[in-house]
């Protein structure tokens, strides 16, 4: 069934209640809550925006005198990150190379391994789930150093492939929930009529279950790139000095002890590291929401 | 067309046997319903023939061939569903023709086959919609139109029409019933439905516990059942049981009421002796208790009249025999009131019979 089109010109309904006090009070509290959590936001783009002795004025919440967009073109291009003086746009490059492969491979294997725990009733997939359940509950820092061993003995250490299997591994457990708890939503009987009609498991995969998997696709999606693009741990260990994600070369501008702190090009820097996954959120909150909730009725 | 076999097959879920040594010879051609309650085993049945269920014994033979271990798309077979499992995000023409990609049928082929398909259910309007915006009816149409492209020999129905309401139900019922005549393909439907098992199938075998309790044609099953659950379980109210002690002898027999009240049984057709005084259970259909006119040779049953239930096109009257509560179908234009004593009777040879133990037809 479709949803009607609400029209304004013929609502229904009792009419809205006059303003109360109630209700002004409620707004009053929602516009200070909301003001309270951008502040900070707010005085790091007015600082980025203002130049070197304005900000020694002292004066946090002042608006910037001129617009002067210098410090970001320094926070991109020229600002130092230890030795290399290039600026984020680097880590930038770095940060989606390491991205872009890890969340294609961990969402594909994922629906993959998700779909066939729910619908391969194999010997021993009940084993591999509880393995995985376990998986995705323990802390990985307790992994990071027999990884390191394991992965400078295979080569892997320090390098672009290194790094991208780290993210796929840490994001398995939880993503195959994610897919195993969506199928098993699905009625089993679309799985025994795409059998009838001679489809192999892969074909029913690629068919039939994965267009109905968009919107657990897309909770997938937000949940790795903004995890994989937040990531500093791993990308410290793993990643080696030539492959740095950006969030770890934003490290090395803010809390650099060298020289004068140019407090504008931090806040830059910062607010270009964290456009990403802002971007991401604000554009697909809605899906998230949706697909979070899809994902959790069943389980 | 087809013939199906089943032979001695065996089905567990875990530990549990759910179907045990279950032999079922369908002709070819033939519609056979398998009626049952709920958890009889009758989908789990039809989903080994379908080869969607391991079965742990026995054989499964179609069209001559032994597929016992053979994949679902190899045994010659349609299948539809009572959730009509249709893939929702393709279109209705893309559902019906996409076993038909899977075997990479020509296009040309796909074309005719799927067009003929639209065309005997009247679904070519619908061919570029997608399943969520048909009605049921219109849904379980296509998912018939999805075993039909197929051109196999025979069709198996899961409850197809147990989604729908009452209305098209009945439309449906009459639609499947010309699709079998019109194709003269075998057909295995099952339903816990009766109405539909006696009016579509060409024998109903009726399952309990896994059992095939009595295969036979729908008259059959209805005027001899073959135990107490098959007659308690076709038939709408289910018939009415009396329990008493049989006397006399073959030719001679009588029924003993519980309440002490002796009824002659002469003429009932006995399969074999019986012992003087052996627990037994008279079934009377509701409309074989008559209450105008006594037919000659009737046996006459006292009721003392408790409601009427008027349906319509007859009256249902209760009473009680003893302590026994009886139903009778009558005519609309009779009514009594409450305590009358009313002198009912039925046909020995047309009643049931069956051992107050096992519940067996004697």
């Amino acid at each position: 069934m479709k949803a009607t089109q609400t029209n304004p010109n013929n609502a229904s309904g009792p009419q809205p209640k006059h303003v109360t006090l109630g209700r002004i009070g409620l707004y009053v509290f929602l516009a200070v809550s909301a003001a309270f959590f951008l502040l900070p936001l707010f005085v790091m783009i007015v600082t980025s925006l203002k130049t070197m002795p304005e900000i020694r004025q002292g004066e946090l919440f002042a608006l910037p005198a001129s617009l002067n967009f210098d410090a970001w073109v320094r926070a991109w291009s020229t600002a130092c990150t230890g030795l290399d003086c290039n600026g984020v746009s680097v880590g930038f490059l770095n940060s989606v190379k390491i991205a872009l492969p890890s969340v294609v491979l961990s969402i594909s294997v994922a629906a993959w391994t998700g779909y066939a725990l729910c619908f391969w009733r194999a010997k021993g997939s009940e084993i591999i789930f509880a393995i995985l359940l376990v998986g995705a509950f323990i802390p990985f820092q307790v992994f990071i150093y027999p990884l390191v061993r394991i992965f400078s003995s295979l080569g892997l250490f320090g390098t672009l492939p290194g790094i991208i299997t780290v993210h796929v591994v840490f994001g398995l457990p939880v993503l195959t929930l994610l897919f195993r708890n969506f199928f098993v939503g699905l009625p089993y009987d679309l799985f025994k009529a795409a059998r009838i009609d001679g489809a192999n498991l892969y074909q029913i995969f690629r068919h039939i279950m994965l267009p109905m998997a968009t919107p657990i696709i897309i909770v997938a999606v937000i949940l790795q790139v903004t995890g994989i693009w937040n990531d500093f741990l791993f990308g410290v260990v793993f990643a080696g000095r030539q492959n740095l994600p950006m969030t770890v070369q934003l490290n090395n501008i803010v809390n650099s002890t060298q020289g004068v702190k140019e407090y504008n090009v931090n806040m830059a820097a910062t607010i270009i590291t964290a456009i990403v996954p802002l971007l991401v959120y604000f554009f697909s909150g809605r899906w998230f929401v949706r697909g979070i909730a899809a994902g959790a009725v069943k389980g | 067309m087809a013939t199906v076999s089943v032979r001695n097959i065996s089905v567990a879920f875990g530990g549990t046997k759910v179907i045990q040594n279950l032999s079922l010879d369908v002709q070819e051609g033939e519609f056979i319903v398998l009626l049952g309650p709920s958890g009889c085993g009758k989908s789990t049945l039809l989903n080994s023939v379908a080869g969607l269920q391991e079965i742990a014994e026995g054989q499964i033979w179609i069209g001559g061939r032994n597929v016992t271990w053979e994949e679902p798309k190899d045994r010659g077979i349609g299948m539809v569903f009572q959730s009509y499992a249709l893939y929702p995000r393709m279109t209705v023409e893309q559902n019906l023709n996409f076993g038909l990609r899977m075997a990479k049928v020509n296009r040309d082929e796909i074309q005719k086959r799927v067009s003929k398909a639209a065309q005997i259910l009247q679904i070519q309007p619908l061919l570029k919609r997608r399943p969520g915006e048909l009605s049921g009816g219109q849904r379980q149409r296509v998912a018939i139109g999805r075993a039909l492209v197929r051109d196999v020999g025979v069709f198996l129905f899961d409850e197809p029409l147990s989604n729908l309401d009452a209305k098209l139900r009945t439309e449906l019922r009459v639609e499947i019933k010309k699709l079998h005549q019109a194709l003269g393909s075998t057909m295995i439907y099952v339903t816990h439905d009766q109405i539909e098992a006696l009016t579509l199938a060409d024998r109903i075998a009726v399952m309990h516990q896994g059992v095939i309790q009595q295969l036979a044609p729908p008259k059959e099953i209805y005027r001899r059942p073959l135990n107490r659950f098959v007659a308690g379980f076709v038939g709408s109210p289910s018939m009415n049981f009396l329990s008493g002690k049989l006397e006399g002898s073959n030719g001679t027999a009588a029924f003993r009421l519980s309440e002490g009240k002796l009824l002659s049984l002469a003429g009932y057709p006995f399969k074999g002796p019986f012992a003087q005084g052996q627990p037994a259970v008279l079934g009377l259909r509701p409309e074989q208790i008559l209450l105008r006119d006594k037919p000659a040779g009737a046996t006459t049953l006292p009721i003392q009249f408790v409601v009427d239930e008027p349906m319509g096109a007859d009256t249902l009257i209760w009473g009680n025999v003893g302590q026994e509560m009886v139903s009778s179908r009558v005519a609309p234009d009779q009514s009594f009131s409450p305590g009358d004593s009313l002198e009912a009777s039925f046909v020995a040879n047309q009643s049931s019979i069956f051992d107050g133990v096992n519940g067996d037809r004697l």
